[in-house]
């Protein structure tokens, strides 16, 4: 479809913002980033999403989309090439799932192993490790969650690998274990990987710097 | 082949009671089963291993959790009566915003609303009380969020409605005064035959937020 105008407001190192632009890619999308200066957001950003105040925000045709998976089923329904969800409705719903679960499960566990120190954080080491165990079961033996290929789960998922190795590195704790989850393990380094998904990835030193940078201020506000 | 349909669910349950809302609209034909989420069923450790939490819908054998998951579930395989999404790509996209905005801010703000006093309770109550009025202006004039029928946010909305009451009691406030359009919005759901045979009795859910205040030592 030419002559639509999208447009993605983001952040370089947002996950929610790489989610989009992994999506867009694998639809070969023509978009315009822009990128915000966070924390000074933009009046743009303000008008466009009034409610959470927060990128990732979708633009098209002038008309707001907000938060990351739901712009990803938005995407997939405009743009009904290369797939994103599958067409069943039980395999639907079950991608869902786990999308949803590493939204309310992963991430807050992951957080809160970078925000705390000590047993807090060992604690929540811990919780983050069992819920990627879990997170595992929904791959199996295949190569992506989606199947064959690069699937709405992949896209939500596969900024892990990447944030969670940084965490380990800068909190000093061990959340991707490649002993008790190889197949997860395997799984990120794999989607990572992936052609178009591989150019999209912020250089990861500068996103270690970036982490590094907030893990100083974080943790010296709660000492 | 007949569609055996089973709904796992707690009697004052907001998220139970949007898909009996659901099932209900669509006329699928199903058995209830109530947990007691006190003391769950092998079935209920069964059917949702991963958050051991109702509602669940199993559909012939298989198991659908998350409730707005199980809500687009319901929709897109009983898609031939009463359709919760709309089939335009954005209006869809800005229902599930909503619907989300609902569950994630309004659950959590009325959690904190009940279970607090003083202070933090009062903030609470302006939070709520926003965004309540922020929902308002979504609707606008339209008889419901899904237009001239319920749908995706009404549906998710109205089945929060017996504890929103629980909410003004505790917190000795009230919607009607503030936002008097929600409530009529509430009336025209409450209408509806769906809607008023899913929700429980208001005077058993109070019943339940003071056992619940007892429990966790809320006075």
């Amino acid at each position: 479809m030419s002559g639509e105008s999208v447009k993605l407001l983001g952040y370089w190192a947002s996950p929610f913002a790489l989610r989009v632009k992994w999506a867009l890619k694998l639809k070969e999308i023509e978009y315009q980033y822009v990128e915000e200066d966070l924390p000074n957001k933009s009046p743009l950003l303000l008008r466009y999403n009034p409610v959470h105040k927060r990128v990732p925000v979708l633009v098209h045709d002038g008309k707001p989309v907000a938060e990351s998976l739901i712009i990803l089923e938005y995407i997939d329904e405009t743009w009904k090439h290369n797939p994103i969800l599958p067409q069943d409705p039980y395999e639907r719903a079950q991608a869902r799932f786990w999308a949803g679960f590493i939204d309310e499960k992963c991430v807050p566990a992951i957080m809160s192993a970078f925000t705390n120190q000590g047993e807090e954080k060992e604690k929540a080491a811990k919780e983050a490790r069992e819920n990627l165990k879990t997170l595992e079961s929904a791959l199996g033996g295949k190569d992506f969650f989606g199947g064959e290929t690069v699937g709405f789960v992949d896209i939500a998922a596969g900024w892990i690998g990447l944030w969670a190795r940084n965490v380990e590195e800068i909190a000093e704790v061990n959340l991707i274990d490649a002993e008790t989850m190889p197949l997860l393990n395997a799984w990120f380094g794999r989607v990572l990987e992936a052609p178009v998904l591989k150019e999209c990835v912020p250089p990861r030193d500068k996103l270690l710097e970036h982490n590094r940078g907030f893990h100083k201020i974080l943790t010296a506000a709660s000492s | 082949m007949a569609d055996e349909v089973v709904l796992l669910d707690f009697w004052p349950s907001p998220f139970g009671i949007r898909l009996r809302i659901a099932l209900a609209e669509k006329g699928i034909v199903h058995e209830y089963k109530e947990e007691d989420v006190w003391n769950k069923s092998p079935l209920l450790l069964q059917m949702n291993p991963v958050h051991k939490k109702i509602p669940v819908l199993i559909h012939n054998g298989k198991p659908v959790s998350e409730s707005l998951i199980a809500l687009q579930y319901i929709d897109e395989v009983w898609n031939h009566k009463a359709p919760l999404l709309p089939s335009d790509s954005y209006l869809r996209a800005q229902a599930r915003f909503w619907a989300d905005f609902v569950d994630k801010k309004i659950f959590e703000i009325g959690r904190q609303l009940w279970a607090t006093k003083g202070e933090e309770q009062n903030a609470a109550i302006k939070e709520f009380l926003n965004c309540i009025g922020v929902l308002e202006r979504e609707l606008g004039d339209k008889p419901f969020f899904g237009g001239d029928t319920l749908g995706f946010v009404d549906v998710t909305l109205i089945s929060h409605y017996r504890w929103f009451l629980v909410y003004e009691k505790f917190g000795n406030f009230s919607v009607e005064a503030e936002h008097p359009e929600f409530i009529a919005w509430v009336k025209r759901c409450m209408e509806k035959e769906s809607v008023s045979k899913s929700l429980p009795e208001q005077e058993k859910v109070y019943d339940y937020a003071m056992l619940l205040r007892k429990k966790f030592g809320i006075e």
